[in-house]
């Protein structure tokens, strides 16, 4: 059968140049990073050269770039850190109602510190409202926490703007990049943030990878403590395949970046445009313009992301949804409802995510096998009988 | 996959998939919020379940649970049909994964709650305390989490693993989804 994999926002395949690049190093080239002989040294070099490559896609400094397991360590590195870095400050934090659960779990343990946290809204387009944030601030605010461009709805945010507010009140921001980073360009000092996130396995290098930069002179408070790996900022023996493989995608990403972006921002626009013509009652969902050029995004309505899901699935085809029934907790996407979509509506969410193998023949095929599943799932939903029924006179 | 062949089977080709506008008996549980809704059709011969009919908004296991309720209903007594409990159902569709059985109880209570439509048509005063009871029968879940059926760390108003806030039923007694408007156990309205 055909397969053909929309999940990017999941994980993105391993580049083949990132996976020869680790193998020496799940081989031969075992040495702790943080050992004085010669295998030692050999790892300690790939590491450092690594962060050089890492910084360099984000336009970082590499002693500003520490390695973590995962952007949800990042996330909570990056949002605890910052905000029990020792400070004469207050305890209140701002995010955006559509962060990633890890930063939102994240603030939701430091209440029980003491800390307060104000969630931004967001307009229908998943945008935060400028003004929005401006209110929020308040002499006790330690940290500013928005997503750079979240992966639900494909909506960028216009972080640079909020940094600015920001720094008018001296108050740190960090911004969790993890969707956006390899997919878009990033620059840290064009945005002008404290810290940011991004991962590996978002642009082609593998899962266990990922980096929080974090700005010269920013005070962090670390999560994992232990030896001085990371400048101290982040104990634990280094995961030198991972880091390895991490900075070889990071090389490869900025190289491709801007054919990539322009190549599957075609593909996205095919689908935005010629998806709600096939099928009748379809919303697409995220910023039609601010939007990650791999993303697009919809709640088909009277119908259920599962039930979508599996019979793409059955058809080879692998996607993801931010239904209440695919997710474990069995909730719908807090990102939906926060943009103001109601519950029923947001059951039918559906995320195509193209990669970097991602043809327009997959596209067709997308589109002609998909209006007949969402034709036999109607059929069956009490919901959409009712719509029918009160269409009719 | 997440499913048993035997649910990827009936979810691909639900049997009895549709509407009856003459229907006896109509019944209808869950909603939107909670992700799953069904409504079931039932006509009535003989004190026999002649044709059902059932439609449903919901994950593969609610499309499954609904048409496997449906076969296992079809040409039973109203008796027998009552007695189809979620347990069966699940254990029919060869087991569901611990965060989809509230949807078995989902396709039992639809069933039972169309034949209680039924039963009240027929006579409505005298039957409808019995239906109701019958309707939702108790289950056991040990306090754990509804969903992923686990133990519940510390206070019993949240369940880290499934990120779900709980509440006791005022109703069943059972823990249920804070959020949801009914209870995912009884289905007694708590929003």
């Amino acid at each position: 059968m055909k397969r053909i994999y929309l999940d990017h926002i999941a994980a993105t395949p391993l580049h083949p140049e990132a996976l020869e690049a680790m193998l020496p190093f799940l081989k031969e080239k075992y040495g702790n990073a943080q050992s004085l002989h010669s295998l030692g040294q050999e790892a300690s070099l790939a590491v450092e050269d690594a962060r050089a490559s890492v910084a360099a896609l984000i336009n970082a400094d590499p002693a500003e770039i520490v390695f973590t397991a995962s952007g949800s360590e990042a996330n909570n590195l990056a949002v605890k850190g910052l905000a029990l870095a020792p400070r004469d400050k207050g305890k209140h934090l701002v995010l955006s109602a559509i962060e990633h659960s890890s930063v939102l779990n994240a603030a939701r343990s430091l209440d029980k510190l003491g800390f307060k946290t104000t969630l931004v809204p967001v307009d229908g387009t998943g945008l935060v409202d400028l003004a929005q944030v401006e209110k929020a601030l308040t002499k006790e605010t330690v940290l500013v926490s928005i997503m750079l461009a979240n992966s639900e709805v494909g909506t960028i945010e216009p972080i640079a703007e909020i940094a600015s507010i920001c720094r008018a009140r001296a108050v740190p921001i960090h911004t969790d990049a993890v969707a956006a980073a390899g997919g878009i360009p990033v620059d840290v000092r064009a945005l002008n943030v404290d810290a940011l996130s991004l991962a590996g396995d978002q642009f082609y290098g593998p899962k266990g990878s990922a980096a929080l930069f974090v700005k010269k002179g920013t005070r962090l408070q670390p999560l994992v403590e232990g030896g001085i790996q990371e400048a101290g900022k982040r104990g634990g023996t280094e995961n030198v395949p991972a880091i390895v493989g991490m900075g070889q995608a990071a090389e490869i990403a900025r190289r491709l970046l801007p054919e990539r972006a322009e190549r599957l921002g075609l593909f996205r626009d095919r689908l935005l445009d010629e998806l709600p013509r096939r099928v009748p009652e379809v919303v697409v969902t995220g910023h039609r313009e601010r939007r990650l050029p791999h993303q697009a995004s919809f709640c088909i309505r009277f119908v259920e992301g599962e039930g979508m899901l599996l019979h793409l699935d059955l058809k080879g085809i692998a996607v993801s949804s931010g239904s209440a029934c695919t997710s474990k907790s069995l909730k719908a996407s807090h990102v939906l409802l926060a943009m103001g979509l109601d519950h029923a509506t947001a059951q039918g969410s559906i995320v195509f995510s193209l990669i970097e193998g991602t043809t327009a023949a997959d596209i067709d095929y997308v589109l002609a096998e998909f209006p007949p599943i969402i034709e036999r799932l109607r059929k069956m939903s009490p919901l959409y009988t009712e719509y029918l029924k009160e269409r009719s006179p | 996959m997440i499913y048993s062949d035997k649910v990827m089977e009936h979810f691909s080709n639900p049997r009895n998939v549709g509407t009856l506008p003459d229907a006896d008996g109509v019944g209808q549980v869950g909603n939107p919020v909670c992700g799953d809704m069904m409504t079931f059709y039932i006509k009535v011969k003989d004190n026999r379940l002649a044709d059902i009919k059932f439609q449903t908004f919901g994950c593969g296991a609610a499309i499954a649970v609904s048409s496997m309720v449906s076969e296992m209903a079809l040409g039973k007594t109203l008796d027998e049909a009552v007695k189809i409990s979620n347990d069966s159902v699940a254990e029919e569709l060869g087991g569901l994964p611990k965060n989809k059985m509230h949807c078995s109880n989902l396709g039992a209570d639809a069933l039972h709650k169309a034949i209680e439509d039924y039963r009240a048509k027929q006579a409505p005063a005298a039957r409808e305390g019995e239906a109701a009871r019958v309707a939702h029968p108790a289950h056991k879940t040990d306090q754990g989490c509804p969903y992923c059926e686990g133990p519940i760390d510390g206070t019993k108003e949240f369940c880290g693993k499934c990120q779900v806030e709980l509440e006791e039923c005022p109703h069943c007694g059972e823990l249920t989804n804070k959020n949801a408007e009914e209870c995912t156990h009884c289905g007694a309205r708590i929003g």
